[in-house]
């Protein structure tokens, strides 16, 4: 299957692999996805005290495409609010990468990815939304 | 020097042989005739070559040339055996047999035949991808009037027990096919002794070219099909169409090569298997797919655990092979054949065909071995499956989000 560069550059070279400490304060962890269906996305954020998304991590289990997308969107969310974050749009995903048509679900994926994140941090605080700040 | 990428999918396709590229080309441009043309020398000098080639494939399987009937591949003769001996003898019966990792072209022809009335058994195999024959015993019906097992697996390289299964179905009096496209120059094929009916044959998959098979009909006992291609009456009614001479020298050639040939060649190919399979079996967590004993040597079909089979393939672009994950197929389903074996959908997700032939080199397998141990490490590490393991995590515990 032909690539795009980016995807391929995000796939040979991918940013902010790795892990927090799943139990630490200040991290949401989201994964999603399954072994069976051939990908498993782990999502990882750490939150600094003014509700900003500080760093992001993430290990993936899947095709290329999954991997890229993951890639990207720890990127992407790093300096956002968790409200910003959870506006990133599996279609801005998939646009950016050039994802072919049968990839997509790769970046619903990535973006379930994000939302399972925040709620786990929002979980640990106790938080809905907007008052994110500790 | 080795020049990239290092071709390791032989399975899928075999560069055609030089010799065969050779003795093809002056009948395409020189001697040109119609096989069929019985008023002129082009013709007579274009069947003669069509009649040596016939020889030469009933060679390599021990059969009389009058019982090899030219098609377009292996497709064309799973179908013109399938349904041609199906439809001729539908008044004995209407059940029909298979296995469920059959190649595309005889699973769909089944489906098809389905869809016109018959009933079909769709065996499963063993876990190591063999027939369990006590169960195809069991399978057997008074109606049963077709069984089709492939002699050798395409995607694991499996031997199925022809002789045995021949057997049977000759005491019963059931026609039996046997799709042979990946066994030519591999497996020693005698139709003198096996008990076989129909047997396909691929040019392409014996350094020959594609576009041309051929389908072995017995003759002793006497085996009548119904013809699925009408017109000028070709390969005695059986097939019409005229016929592709340059193609058919080619597959005469290759095959002839085959027979002279493979009893050196299997032995330079086992050996290069055995070393990749050496090399590779000290990763962790890696799986041979498939019994290791009844198989040809060309064939090593490998689950990396906790890596998945496209981004594996995307890592080692400089060696050309096939996976069993859904991401290199457009359905998105993760190969029949392994899941027929019982393999987690994870293994086959993570599975890597590496088949060996010809061409390959001892340089080609050490760099193939050094290349996957670096690329697995690496895609392990980001691996989240991998980190679980690592936490002793029992992967079958979690629940995980379905999507």
């Amino acid at each position: 299957m032909a690539y795009s560069d980016k995807l391929l550059d995000h796939y040979e070279n991918p940013r902010n692999v790795g892990s927090f400490g799943k139990e630490d304060d200040d991290v949401g962890t989201g994964m999603v996805g399954a072994p069976a269906c051939g990908d498993v996305m782990k999502l990882q954020i750490k939150v600094g005290a003014d509700g900003i998304i500080e760093d992001a991590k993430f290990k993936t289990y899947g095709c290329g495409s999954a991997i890229a997308s993951s890639s990207l969107v720890t990127e992407w969310v790093k300096g956002k609010t968790l409200d910003q974050a959870l506006e990133i749009k599996n279609t801005a995903i998939a646009e950016e990468l050039a994802l072919p048509p049968v990839k997509i679900h790769c970046s619903i994926l990535a973006e379930d990815a994000i939302k399972a994140a925040v709620e786990d941090y929002r979980k640990k605080h106790g938080t809905t939304s907007s008052a994110d700040a500790a | 020097m080795l020049k990239f990428p290092i071709y390791l999918d032989y399975s899928a396709t075999t560069p055609v042989d030089p010799r065969v590229a050779a003795k093809m080309i002056p009948w395409l441009t020189e001697h040109f005739g119609n096989p069929a043309s019985r008023s002129h020398a082009y013709g007579w000098d274009a069947e003669a070559a069509v009649e040596e080639a016939r020889e030469q494939v009933a060679k390599l399987v021990n059969a009389d040339p009058k019982e090899i009937v030219w098609t377009s591949g292996a497709t064309e003769s799973n179908n013109l055996a399938i349904k041609g001996a199906a439809h001729f003898y539908s008044g004995k019966g209407k059940h029909i047999i298979t296995l469920r990792t059959e190649h595309k072209a005889v699973l769909d022809t089944f489906r098809e035949l389905e869809r016109e009335g018959f009933e079909a058994t769709y065996l499963d195999p063993k876990e190591d991808g063999l027939i369990d024959l006590d169960a195809f015993r069991a399978a057997l019906r008074p109606d049963t009037v077709l069984v089709s097992i492939m002699f050798v697996n395409n995607e694991i390289g499996v031997i199925q027990p022809i002789a045995e299964i021949g057997e049977i179905c000759r005491e019963k009096g059931i026609i039996f096919h046997v799709d042979a496209a990946q066994a030519t120059g591999k497996v020693v094929i005698d139709l003198d002794k096996l008990k076989v009916d129909l047997m396909s044959f691929s040019a392409h998959k014996t350094y020959g070219p594609k576009g041309i098979g051929a389908l072995y009909v017995r003759r002793k006992p006497r085996i009548r099909l119904e013809a699925q291609m009408h017109g000028g009456g070709h390969e005695r009614g059986l097939r019409s169409g005229t016929l592709a001479t340059h193609q058919i020298v080619g597959m005469g050639e290759a095959f002839r090569i085959a027979r002279e040939e493979m009893g050196a060649e299997n032995e330079r190919i086992r050996m290069l298997r055995d070393r990749l399979l050496k090399g590779l079996q000290d990763i962790e967590a890696t799986y041979v797919n498939g019994d290791l004993e009844a198989r040809v040597p060309h064939n090593l079909n490998i689950s990396f655990a906790y890596v998945e089979g496209e981004s594996l393939i995307m890592a080692i672009k400089e060696v050309a092979v096939s996976s069993g994950s859904a991401c290199t197929s457009a359905s998105l389903e993760p190969s029949y054949v392994l899941r027929a074996l019982g393999r987690e959908d994870e293994l086959a997700h993570s599975s890597i065909r590496f088949s060996i032939g010809r061409f390959t080199t001892e340089e080609e397998i050490d760099f193939t071995i050094d290349l996957l141990h670096r690329k697995i490490g690496k895609l392990r590490e980001l691996s989240p499956l991998w980190e679980m393991v690592k936490e002793g995590i029992d992967l079958n515990t979690v629940q995980w989000a379905h999507h």
